[in-house]
């Protein structure tokens, strides 16, 4: 995995998120919008995609798309 | 032998709670696209004067009317809620006096949620295959809404009031209640809780101080916590693995299911469920656009309308999953 694919499945999955907003450097809790329901997108998403469970305190430890995908790959 | 579903009728409350009305109170979230998967539109809210019992008492009505059923015929009444009249008797002698209920039927509380219909549906099988009784009476009622804290946008989002009433009975042929499997995941107790108010927290100053979740959702210790994310991913691994184990247990292939209802708990994890079991879209009947998360009710309150779609007719075969508070799961398959 790398972090473009795992961004573009972000912006994939997020229905007002377009194509080539999201940066590994975007602290996503910024992001207008940002709730609870993006949080369980994201978890399906982590989830389905690479079979790694992220729970609410991980996310909790996590500020931008480059930390949650750090934390994915170091769990695969 | 054999226990098997008879029938089922609900009753919502009338007053509607729709998304219009949620984007009044919370208007940062009209722009939220995502809010669509949740697959809610408007949900019914119960009167702040009624209790669960009245809405118990108003589905019990309408199953003897719909379904011309005796209730002098009735041996149990199973009365599954999360909210109580009081702190005793149970809310089951209630239901029962206010029902007129035969003197020789039994009457317990189950205080179960999300999860309860399954719970439900195994003491009735155990009533009537073990026990010799004929007619069982499930009440499952919600009236969450009332503990949810006004400024809370996920929860008033997502829970709907209602009451369902389901008949089981007794038939000499043909299985119509199977297999079982519950679970409880009881280190995730805090996941969805109303802290204050029961014995361990007596209700005081300090229930009522508002706190934020990290996702903006204010409540305090006298309402309904729930926290979103832990639940979720509770129901990705536990309702997957149950629904196997379910599947090994009774002997059968999920291909020999021709319908799965899922608790209504949000459209988003239902799919999410559904796609990790590879389960074909046309095979899970949903529910919820119209009443949101009614918890214990969900599930019968569904298979009420598949009936009357037609999605369930004689000798289907449905497998039921329930999953929530506590954390708790339960599953069965039923053969109408």
């Amino acid at each position: 995995m790398d972090i473009s694919e795992f961004i573009k499945k972000i912006e994939a999955e997020v229905e007002e998120l377009t194509p080539g907003t999201l940066k590994p450097e975007t602290a996503f809790r910024n992001l207008p919008e940002w709730s609870s329901m993006h949080a369980l997108i994201i978890i399906a998403l982590v989830d389905m995609e690479y079979d790694v469970t992220i729970t609410g305190d991980d996310l909790r430890k996590c500020t931008t798309i480059n930390d949650i995908y750090n934390f994915v790959k170091s769990k695969k | 032998m054999y226990a098997f579903i008879k029938a089922i009728s609900y009753y919502l409350p009338t007053s509607k709670f729709t998304n219009s009305d949620y984007f009044n109170v919370f208007p940062e979230m009209a722009e939220n696209k995502n809010l669509e998967r949740v697959g809610v539109k408007e949900r019914r809210i119960v009167d702040p004067h009624l209790t669960s019992s009245d809405l118990g008492v108003s589905a019990a009505e309408n199953i003897f009317l719909e379904h011309k059923i005796d209730r002098n015929e009735i041996d149990f009444i199973l009365y599954c809620s999360l909210e109580s009249d009081y702190l005793l008797p149970a809310t089951s002698m209630v239901v029962h006096k206010r029902l007129m209920l035969s003197r020789n039927c039994g009457a317990i509380d189950l205080s179960v949620g999300c999860s309860g219909y399954p719970y439900a549906l195994s003491i009735a099988k155990g009533l009537i295959e073990s026990s010799g009784f004929k007619n069982i009476l499930i009440i499952n009622s919600s009236t969450l809404t009332k503990t949810i804290h006004l400024k809370d946008k996920a929860s008033r989002f997502i829970f709907g009031d209602g009451a369902a009433a389901t008949l089981v009975s007794s038939r000499d042929d043909n299985w119509g209640i199977g297999e079982f499997i519950f679970g409880s995941v009881s280190k995730m107790t805090d996941a969805i809780i109303i802290k204050d108010g029961g014995a361990r927290n007596p209700i005081s100053e300090s229930s009522y101080i508002d706190y934020k979740d990290d996702y903006g959702n204010i409540t305090d210790n006298a309402h309904l916590y729930m926290d979103g994310p832990s639940v979720f991913n509770f129901g990705l691994k536990a309702v997957p693995q149950m629904i196997s184990d379910l599947l090994i247990k009774s002997k059968t292939e999920l291909e020999n299911i021709d319908l799965f209802i899922f608790h209504q708990a949000n459209l988003f994890l239902i799919d999410s469920i559904r796609k990790k079991l590879l389960i074909p879209e046309e095979k899970v009947f949903n529910f919820m656009e119209t009443v949101g998360n009614t918890v214990s009710a969900s599930i019968p309150i569904a298979i009420y309308e598949a009936q009357k779609s037609g999605k369930i007719t004689s000798g289907s075969k449905v497998l039921l999953a329930g999953f929530g508070v506590g954390l708790s799961t339960g599953a069965t398959i039923i053969h109408f």
